[in-house]
């Protein structure tokens, strides 16, 4: 019995009059994939952001390594940030900063924040860029390198600063048809070195080739929620069945 | 500095500072330099107040320009994606480490050409600190051409000293400038 690395209880968020999140409990046991999938407003996107407090739901409470949170109390400046510090996140757009090579978008975390030795996460990050297969290009700004590479180091600077959780945003929304594989193949890579991983994701095939557990959301609530076999492979609700069919065969 | 603070307290999520530094932008913009050199040299003294030329000038001319770099760097600080400030707080910085480290090194590159705008109008504009006694650039001329009527080479002179200056600023921003856009794709 593996320890559960997310908690959540009916958690809950609205954006005005606009109920994005209406209750989702799950829970990701350390060291697996979860997938979250469903349809564009779905509420997967603010469900990740909400495990980031990028979003900070109105209520429910979600354990996030080894900090619970109750939003439906205050949450001080304080709590935010160490619950923050549990997980690490890659954007849909990548975020990189512009201004810094790739090895110092990498170590600018662990260097700043945590404020850990130089030679040391140098040469950590260092190894991170071989693993995400830009040893090279370590000294290049994010401009000079292609969506998929400008990714990659995304996934490089989230996992530098050794979160217990890394939540991926639709990590190859934005990019081109034939960059998709390079940056599903690492997440797929990073998956047996035992991090705990959480993906929005439009990646069928992907979802059910990486996760360990799919959620499909709809409307604000988890729908479905099991391995990829059941809930891609064999769907009991008549909406997922119809959103992978439209998916999977959009024409 | 001046001008950083205040574009930062209007920034601020907290109204009453937001809209303290709302007001000393409006009024600094919405009155002519001249008249605020003025008050600050000849009518703070009715207030006990007394300043002697030289810092009368220092003091108005930085009130000036701060009011006008504030809004400079307020709107270089808003034209940052805000995907970086959510970058910035997903590997764990705080407020003032994502703004020191992320968003000014960005920001700047956004207000250095209007900054030295602003800059090269304040070179000129110093030319009004000649109406409080202060010897500056123009004041020196005039003091010159007063007993000799030599106007036309005397202002000119000055003219010319007033645009060798600015050629120096605008030589510097586009020194700067060429430095800060090295990761910016062309």
């Amino acid at each position: 019995m593996t320890e559960d690395r997310i908690v959540a209880q009916g958690v809950e968020k609205a954006f005005g009059e606009n109920e994005v999140l209406k209750g989702i409990s799950f829970t990701v046991p350390a060291g697996s994939a979860t997938t979250v999938i469903g349809p564009s407003d779905s509420g997967k996107t603010t469900l990740l952001r909400a495990l980031n407090a990028l979003d900070v739901p109105d209520s429910g409470v979600i354990r996030v390594g080894d900090v619970e949170l109750d939003f439906s109390q205050p949450v001080s400046k304080d709590q935010l940030l160490r619950y923050r510090a549990q997980s690490g996140m890659v954007f849909q757009s990548h975020n990189l900063f512009p201004h810094k090579t790739a090895l110092q978008n990498v170590t600018d975390g662990p260097l700043i924040v945590q404020k850990r030795p130089r030679d040391e996460v140098e040469t950590e990050a260092v190894e991170l860029l071989r693993k995400v297969g830009l040893a090279d290009k370590r000294d290049q700004y994010p401009y000079q390198l292609s969506g998929g590479q400008q990714q990659r180091v995304g996934i490089a600077r989230a996992v530098a600063l050794r979160p217990k959780v890394v939540l991926f945003d639709e990590p190859t929304s934005a990019l081109d048809p034939e960059l998709v594989g390079e940056v599903l193949s690492m997440i797929t890579d990073l998956a047996p070195e035992g991090w705990t991983m959480v993906i929005v994701t439009h990646e069928i095939q992907f979802a059910s080739q990486v996760s360990d557990q799919v959620l499909f959301i709809d409307g604000g609530v988890v729908l479905e929620k099991g391995p990829p076999a059941e809930v891609i492979g064999d769907p009991k609700e008549e909406r997922t069945r119809q959103f992978l069919d439209r998916i999977l065969h959009p024409i | 500095m001046l001008a950083l603070a205040v574009a930062l307290a209007r920034l601020s999520s907290k109204l009453a500072v937001s809209n303290v530094a709302r007001f000393y932008i409006s009024i600094i913009r919405g009155t002519p330099l001249l008249v605020q050199l003025f008050i600050v040299f000849y009518a703070l003294p009715e207030f006990g107040v007394k300043i002697d030329p030289f810092p009368a000038a220092v003091i108005a001319f930085s009130l000036n320009v701060g009011g006008y770099a504030a809004e400079i760097i307020r709107s270089a600080i808003l034209s940052i994606p805000k995907g970086q400030w959510e970058a910035a707080e997903t590997i764990r910085m705080t407020y003032a480490t994502a703004l020191r480290r992320i968003i000014l090194p960005q920001a700047s590159r956004v207000a250095v050409p209007p900054l030295s705008n602003t800059l090269i109008s304040l070179v000129k504009d110093t030319s009004l600190a000649s109406t409080i006694l202060v010897t500056e650039l123009l004041r020196t001329a005039q003091v010159a051409a007063a007993p000799t009527f030599e106007f036309f080479a005397l202002y000119g002179t000055a003219a010319v000293y007033y645009r060798i200056i600015c050629l120096v600023l605008s030589f510097g921003q586009s020194r700067l400038e060429h430095r800060l856009e090295r990761y910016v794709a062309r």
